[in-house]
C-alpha cells in the first residue's frame, strides 16, 4: 500500500499521522507484490530495459562465441597479418594474425567475469562491513570506520601497480581480490548511516527484544532492507570495476599475457588506432557499451525500487484517446551515466544527548 | 490584543451567501493500480464566521478536498466540479491567480508544524513576509515586522518582540502550531482551512491550540473548515459537521443534532466505536468490521454496505443520496440547518432511534479475567519497579567529551503489576513514558533502583537468565507498519520469536495458524507481507507475535495511537478479550486516556520523570488530586457537544520544561494553576519541599474496589490535593 500510493502525497501533508491525502486501505491479496510492482517499475524505462538487454547479449555472446567462432583467441593465422574486418575474420587481424574477433571475446569474458565478482565481493564486504559497525556503534563503528577512512584516502590505483609484480604470472583471481578490496568504502558509510536508521526501527527492537543475536539480526532483518541499494550499488560497482580492470590492464597492472582483457587488448591497438582502427575500436566499443548499459540499468533499478522517484512514475496520457489503451509513457529523460549512488553522505553520529522522550 | 483587534477589524461581509461553496467536486489521482478516486462528488457550504468540521477516517478524502481548495494538489490529481470562493470560480484558475488568493483571503493550518515552516527564517521574519506578499507595496518592512509581533502577541507567545527572532527550531510543537497560526491570520482572511491541527501534538496543548484557534476566528471573523479523524475535537468546536466515507459526504449537519441523532450507520459505528473519558464501567467498543474499501474501482451501491450491519440487498444496486432526514421529533427545522445521510434505511434508523449497540452487535460486557477475581493483594507480581532511575549525560565536544549536564529523563518511579491486571503509564511526550519502557524491556541494570520481572532483579542476571525473562515479557510497538520487517512474510514474523528460543519445528508449524486465529485474521495471511494488510490487522500481527511464546507480562507502547477509531476499537477489544481468556498482564504505555479509561485497571501519571499520581482506574478519573492530572483530564474532549460546551478547560500554561533542569521542588508548579493561587507560605514549600506519593484517605472513589489494600488504591504526589471533578 505504502508503495502504490506514495505517487500522491507531493501535495503537501507531512503523512506523519494520518498518512498521505490518499491512503486507502487496499485489501489483502489484491495489491500488488513489491517484487512485480518493482518490475513494471522498471520494464517502464526504455533505457534500463535496453541496458539489460544489451548485458544479456553481451555475456551471452562473450561465453558462447567460442561454439560458433571460425577461430580461437590463441591461434594464429599466418595467411592474414593486419587483415581489415571481413571474410572469416569477422573483426579482421592483428599484426601477428591473430583474430580480433577471438581475442574480444576471450578479452570481454575476463572483462566481464572480473567486474562481476569485483562487484558482488565488494558490496558484500560493504554490506557486511557497513552494517555491522552501523549496528554496534561505539568502539567497533570506530575502528571499522577509520579502517574506512584509511583506505578511501590510499591512492588504490597506484598501490595496486606497485603489487602487481607481487603476483605476476599467479591467477588473475588475486587481482579480483585487490580491485574488490579497493571497492567498498563508499558503500560501507551508506550502509552504515542506513543501519543506524533501521536500528531505530521498531522491528529491529523487536526483534533485539526477543532474545535475537546480533548477527542474525543483521542478516535476517538489517541486510534485506537494503536490498535495493545494494542491488543498484552492485550494479554499479560492476561498471566501474570493469573500468579499473580495464584501465589498469591498459598500463599493464592488470590482468596478465597470455591472457587478453578489453583493457589490454585497447592497449595493444592504441598505437596503431589510426591506421589499423579494427584493432582498437572493437575492444573500445564493447567496453563503451558495458559500461553505459551496466549504468542504465542501475538507473533503471534505482528509479524502480526507490518509491519517492518521480521517474518510473505511470505518465497520463497527454491526450485523452479514445479506445487507445493507454500504454505507459517512456521516459524520456537522458540516462546519467554518472554513478547512482545517493549522494549525500550520512551524518556521522547522532546527537550525543541520547533520547528520553516519552 | 486591543492593538490587533484594530489591526483585524473584522470585515464587512460583503454578500450574505457562503464564503465557500464546493459543488460536485472530484478529485483523482494516478497510481500503480489505476485510478484513485479520491473525492467522488462532494458538495457543501461555509458560511462567514462559521465552523465546519470534516469528519473522516484516513483514506476518506477530506484532505485532499480542502488541498483542492488551496489549489496544493499534485499536478497528475484531475479535479472537476467548482469551488466558489466568494462567488469566484476558483478551479481552473493559474497558479499565479490563485496565489492571490491563498494566504490572503483563504489561509491554511497544517498538520506539521515544522514542516509548515521554513527553518532557515526567524518566525517573525516569516509572518512579515506573508503580510508583504500580499500587501502590494502598501506596507513598509518594519510595519510588517510590527505586524508579526502583534500577531504573534495575539496568539499567546510570551514576549512576542523577542520571540519574532527566534527560529522555528527553537520553539515547541505548539508554540510552531502557534506561529502558524498567527501566519494564517495576518492578512485577515475569510477562510481558514486547518487539515489535522492538533492531531501531532499532545493532549495539553492541543486544548492550548484550539483555544487560539477560537481567538483567532473570533478575531478575524473567518469562517472555519476543521478537518480531523478525531470526533470530541469537532464535538466543542464546530458548528457544523461533515462526515466524509470513500470520498463523499455521507451525514451532514448541526453538530448536536449528528451527536445525538447520527442517522448513517457509518456515522453511529465511529461514535460507539469511540472509548469515552466519561464512560462509567467496562463496556464493550463498537468496531466497525472490515477496513474502507479501496478508491481503485468502487463497485455499484453503498460503499459502506460491505462494512455495514444493516445492509440490504438494495444498497448495492445504487449509492444513496445525501437526502434530509425525516423529521422524528429532532429539532432541525427549528436551527434551520437540516441534517442530511446518504443511507436507504435512514428511515428506519430515525423511527427507533437507533444507538450504536442497537446496530452493531456487540458482546454483553467485556469478560473479567478469571485471576481478576483473587483480590489484588493475594496475586503474584509480574512486574515490580522500585526507585528507577535512568539519566543520560549531556556531552559536548568530539575529541574530549565532557559531561555538560543530565538527562533526568526518569527520576525514581514505583509501581508494580499483579498478574491479570492492566496498569496504564499515561503523561505527555517528554515525561518519560518510553524510557520507562526501555528500561524494563532492556533487562538491563539501570541507573538506580531496581526493575524485577518475575520476581527475578535484572540486575543480576546473566545472558541465560535474561533470554529466559523475554519470553515471559513482550511487547507490541506503536506504529504497526514500523514493527514488522516488511521483507518477511508474516508467518515467519510470528514464528521468529519461537525459533528464538529453540522450539522444535512441528511445534512452530502447529503453532502459526493458532495464533493467526486467536487475533481474528486467517491462516492463508502466513504466506503474505506486511505491506498487504492494512494497519488495524498489522497491529494484530503484531500482537500475534508478541503472544507467540505465551507470555505472562506485555508491554504495549501506545497500541492503538496510529489506528483510525473505527479499527482501534476492534484492536482495544481484542486486547480486553486476550486478557481475559489468557491471564495476560499489561502494561500499557498511552497518552490518550480516554482508551486508558477503557482498558486499564490501575493508572500511574507520569510527569517530567516522576509519577505524581497513581491509583485504581475509576478513583483516579472521578476524584483526580494532582493539578496535573486533572489539567490532563479535563484537557481531553469528550464527543458530546453539550457535555463538552458546560466543561470547564483547565489550560496549563508554557510547555514541560527540560528534564534536564527540572524545577526544584515539585516539579509541576511551575506550569501549576493551584500553585497560583497559594499564599505565600504554601508556595514556598511547593518550590523547597519535593512531595511524595501520599496515600489518599476514605474519600476517594475506589475503595470498594480494593478492600485487600486496607483502604483507597489511589496515592497523590502533591502538598495540597485538592479533588476536582473535571470529567
Amino acid at each position: 500500500m505504502s508503495v502504490t500510493l506514495k505517487d500522491t502525497d507531493s501535495a503537501g501533508t507531512s503523512g506523519a499521522a494520518a498518512g498521505g491525502p490518499v491512503d486507502a486501505a487496499v485489501e489483502p491479496g489484491r495489491t500488488l507484490t513489491r517484487g512485480r510492482l518493482v518490475l513494471r517499475r522498471f520494464l517502464r524505462n526504455r533505457l534500463a530495459l535496453v541496458g539489460m538487454v544489451a548485458i544479456a547479449s553481451l555475456y551471452a555472446m562473450a561465453f558462447l562465441s567460442p561454439l560458433f567462432a571460425p577461430w580461437d583467441h590463441q591461434q594464429q593465422d599466418y595467411t592474414a597479418f593486419l587483415r581489415p574486418p571481413g571474410g572469416n575474420h569477422w573483426f579482421g587481424t592483428t599484426q601477428i594474425g591473430e583474430d580480433v574477433f577471438a581475442q574480444t571475446m576471450r578479452g570481454l569474458q575476463k572483462s566481464l567475469t572480473i567486474g562481476l565478482l569485483v562487484g558482488v565481493i565488494s558490496t558484500a564486504l560493504a554490506s557486511l562491513v557497513g552494517a555491522t559497525a552501523g549496528y554496534f556503534g561505539g568502539w567497533v563503528d570506530r575502528i571499522l570506520m577509520w579502517l574506512v577512512d584509511l583506505l578511501l584516502v590510499l591512492p588504490s590505483f597506484l598501490i595496486i601497480s606497485i603489487a602487481s609484480p607481487a603476483f605476476r604470472g599467479k591467477s588473475w583471481l588475486l587481482f579480483v581480490v585487490l580491485l574488490a578490496l579497493f571497492g567498498w568504502m563508499i558503500t560501507a558509510r551508506i550502509v552504515r548511516g542506513m543501519t543506524m536508521t533501521l536500528k531505530e526501527r521498531e522491528f529491529v527492537k523487536a526483534a533485539r527484544f526477543m532474545g535475537q543475536s546480533p548477527l542474525r539480526i543483521i542478516l535476517r532483518h538489517i541486510v534485506p532492507n537494503m536490498a535495493s541499494l545494494l542491488i543498484i550499488d552492485a550494479t554499479v560497482n560492476v561498471g566501474a570495476a570493469v573500468l579499473a580492470e580495464t584501465g589498469l590492464s591498459y598500463f599493464g597492472f592488470g590482468v596478465q599475457p597470455p591472457d587478453v582483457s578489453l583493457g589490454t587488448l585497447i592497449a595493444t591497438g592504441t598505437r596503431a588506432a589510426f591506421t589499423f582502427p579494427w584493432m582498437f575500436l572493437f575492444a573500445g566499443g564493447f567496453l563503451v557499451l558495458t559500461v553505459l548499459s551496466v549504468n542504465w540499468v542501475g538507473d533503471g533499478l534505482r528509479d524502480a525500487l526507490d518509491p519517492t522517484s518521480t521517474r518510473a512514475r505511470r505518465r497520463e496520457p497527454r491526450r485523452r484517446r479514445a479506445g487507445a489503451t493507454a500504454s505507459a509513457a517512456p521516459s524520456a529523460a537522458p540516462a546519467t551515466t554518472s554513478s547512482a549512488k545517493p549522494s549525500t553522505t550520512p551524518s556521522d553520529r547522532p546527537q550525543s544527548t541520547d533520547g528520553s522522550a516519552g | 490584543m486591543t492593538a490587533a483587534d484594530t489591526l483585524l477589524d473584522p470585515s464587512p461581509s460583503d454578500a450574505d451567501g457562503p464564503v465557500l461553496a464546493v459543488s460536485d467536486l472530484t478529485v483523482s489521482f494516478p497510481s500503480e493500480a489505476g485510478r484513485v478516486r479520491a473525492v467522488r462528488g462532494l458538495s457543501y457550504e461555509v458560511r462567514a464566521g462559521e465552523v465546519l468540521g470534516v469528519v473522516g477516517e484516513s483514506g476518506s478524502g477530506k484532505s485532499v478536498s480542502s488541498m483542492a481548495v488551496m489549489g496544493l494538489l499534485p499536478p497528475t490529481a484531475r479535479v472537476s466540479g467548482s469551488i466558489r470562493f466568494r462567488g469566484r470560480e476558483l478551479l481552473g484558475l493559474s497558479d499565479v491567480e490563485l496565489s492571490r488568493v491563498r494566504g490572503d483571503r483563504v489561509a491554511m493550518v497544517f498538520q506539521d508544524p515544522l514542516s509548515a515552516l521554513t527553518p532557515v527564517f526567524p518566525v517573525g521574519e516569516q509572518i512579515a513576509e506573508a503580510v508583504l506578499v500580499h500587501a502590494g507595496g502598501r506596507v513598509s518592512r518594519s510595519a510588517a515586522a510590527r505586524r508579526a509581533v502583534e500577531l504573534l502577541d495575539l496568539v499567546g507567545i510570551p514576549h512576542a518582540a523577542e520571540r519574532a527572532k527566534a527560529f522555528p527550531h527553537e520553539f515547541s510543537g505548539g508554540m510552531r502550531q502557534r506561529v502558524v497560526i498567527a501566519m494564517a491570520i495576518a492578512n485577515d482572511p475569510d477562510l481558514i482551512i486547518a487539515d489535522e491541527p492538533t492531531t501531532a501534538l499532545d493532549v495539553t496543548v492541543q486544548a492550548q491550540v484550539l483555544e487560539v484557534l477560537k481567538t483567532a476566528q473570533e478575531v478575524t471573523g473567518a469562517a472555519i473548515v476543521l478537518i480531523t479523524h478525531d470526533l470530541g475535537v469537532v464535538a466543542g468546536f464546530a458548528d457544523r459537521l461533515m462526515v466524509m466515507y470513500a470520498g463523499r459526504a455521507v451525514e451532514t449537519g448541526p453538530v448536536d443534532e449528528i451527536y445525538r441523532r447520527p442517522r448513517m450507520p457509518y456515522t453511529l459505528g465511529l461514535l460507539g466505536a469511540l472509548p469515552r473519558l466519561d464512560a462509567e464501567g467496562k463496556q464493550p467498543l463498537v468496531p466497525i468490521e472490515g477496513q474502507p474499501p479501496s478508491l481503485v474501482d468502487l463497485p455499484p451501491g453503498c460503499p459502506f454496505a460491505p462494512r455495514c450491519p444493516m445492509a440490504v440487498p438494495e444498497c448495492l444496486t445504487e449509492e444513496p443520496a445525501l437526502l434530509a432526514v425525516p423529521d422524528v421529533g429532532s429539532d432541525a427545522a427549528t436551527t434551520g440547518t437540516p441534517h442530511h445521510a446518504a443511507c436507504v434505511r435512514v428511515g428506519e434508523i430515525a423511527r427507533v432511534d437507533a444507538a450504536p449497540e442497537d446496530v452493531y452487535e456487540v458482546e454483553a460486557e467485556v469478560p473479567e479475567p478469571e485471576v481478576a477475581r483473587v483480590p489484588r493483594a493475594e496475586r503474584a507480581t509480574v512486574l515490580d519497579v522500585r526507585e528507577l532511575v535512568r539519566h543520560y549525560p549531556v556531552t559536548k565536544g568530539t575529541v574530549f567529551r565532557r559531561r555538560v549536564g543530565t538527562v533526568r529523563a526518569v527520576d525514581g518511579i514505583t509501581f508494580d503489576i499483579r498478574e491479570g491486571e492492566t496498569l496504564g503509564l499515561v503523561g505527555e511526550s517528554g515525561c518519560g513514558k518510553t524510557t520507562t519502557l526501555m528500561e524494563i524491556l532492556g533487562l538491563a541494570a539501570p541507573t538506580g533502583g531496581s526493575v524485577a520481572v518475575l520476581g527475578k532483579d535484572v540486575s543480576t542476571l546473566d545472558r541465560r537468565g535474561r533470554k529466559a525473562v523475554r519470553r515471559d515479557l513482550q511487547v507490541v510497538f506503536q506504529d504497526p507498519m514500523a514493527s514488522l520487517d516488511p521483507r518477511m512474510p508474516v508467518g515467519d514474523i510470528l514464528a521468529e520469536p519461537m525459533r528464538v528460543h529453540g522450539e522444535d519445528r512441528q511445534r512452530i508449524a502447529r503453532r502459526v495458524p493458532e495464533l493467526l486465529r486467536l487475533v481474528g485474521l486467517r491462516p492463508e495471511h502466513a504466506d503474505r507481507y506486511p505491506a498487504e494488510f492494512s494497519g488495524g490487522q498489522r497491529q494484530r500481527i503484531g500482537i500475534a507475535r508478541a503472544l507467540a511464546l505465551e507470555p505472562r507480562l506485555v508491554v504495549l507502547d501506545e497500541p492503538v495511537s496510529a489506528l483510525d477509531v473505527s479499527v482501534q476499537a476492534g484492536v482495544i477489544n481484542l486486547l480486553d478479550e486476550l486478557k481475559a481468556k489468557l491471564g495476560l498482564a499489561y502494561l500499557f504505555v498511552a497518552h490518550d486516556l480516554s482508551v486508558v479509561r477503557h482498558i486499564a485497571d490501575r493508572v500511574a501519571v507520569m510527569y517530567l520523570g516522576r509519577i505524581v499520581e497513581i491509583g485504581a482506574v475509576d478513583a483516579v478519573f472521578e476524584t483526580p488530586g494532582h493539578p496535573y492530572t486533572q489539567a490532563l483530564l479535563s484537557a481531553i474532549p469528550i464527543p458530546d457537544p453539550e457535555k463538552e460546551r458546560r466543561r470547564e478547560r483547565i489550560i496549563l500554561a508554557g510547555d514541560l520544561p527540560s528534564p534536564a533542569n527540572p524545577p526544584s521542588g515539585c516539579r509541576f508548579r511551575t506550569r501549576c494553576f493551584l500553585h497560583a493561587t497559594l499564599t505565600d507560605e504554601d508556595r514556598r514549600r511547593c518550590v523547597e519541599v519535593d512531595p511524595a506519593l501520599e496515600r489518599q484517605g476514605d474519600r476517594a472513589g475506589g475503595a470498594e474496589r480494593d478492600p485487600g489494600a486496607g483502604g483507597a488504591d489511589h496515592e497523590v504526589a502533591c502538598h495540597f490535593t485538592t479533588v476536582r471533578r473535571v470529567v
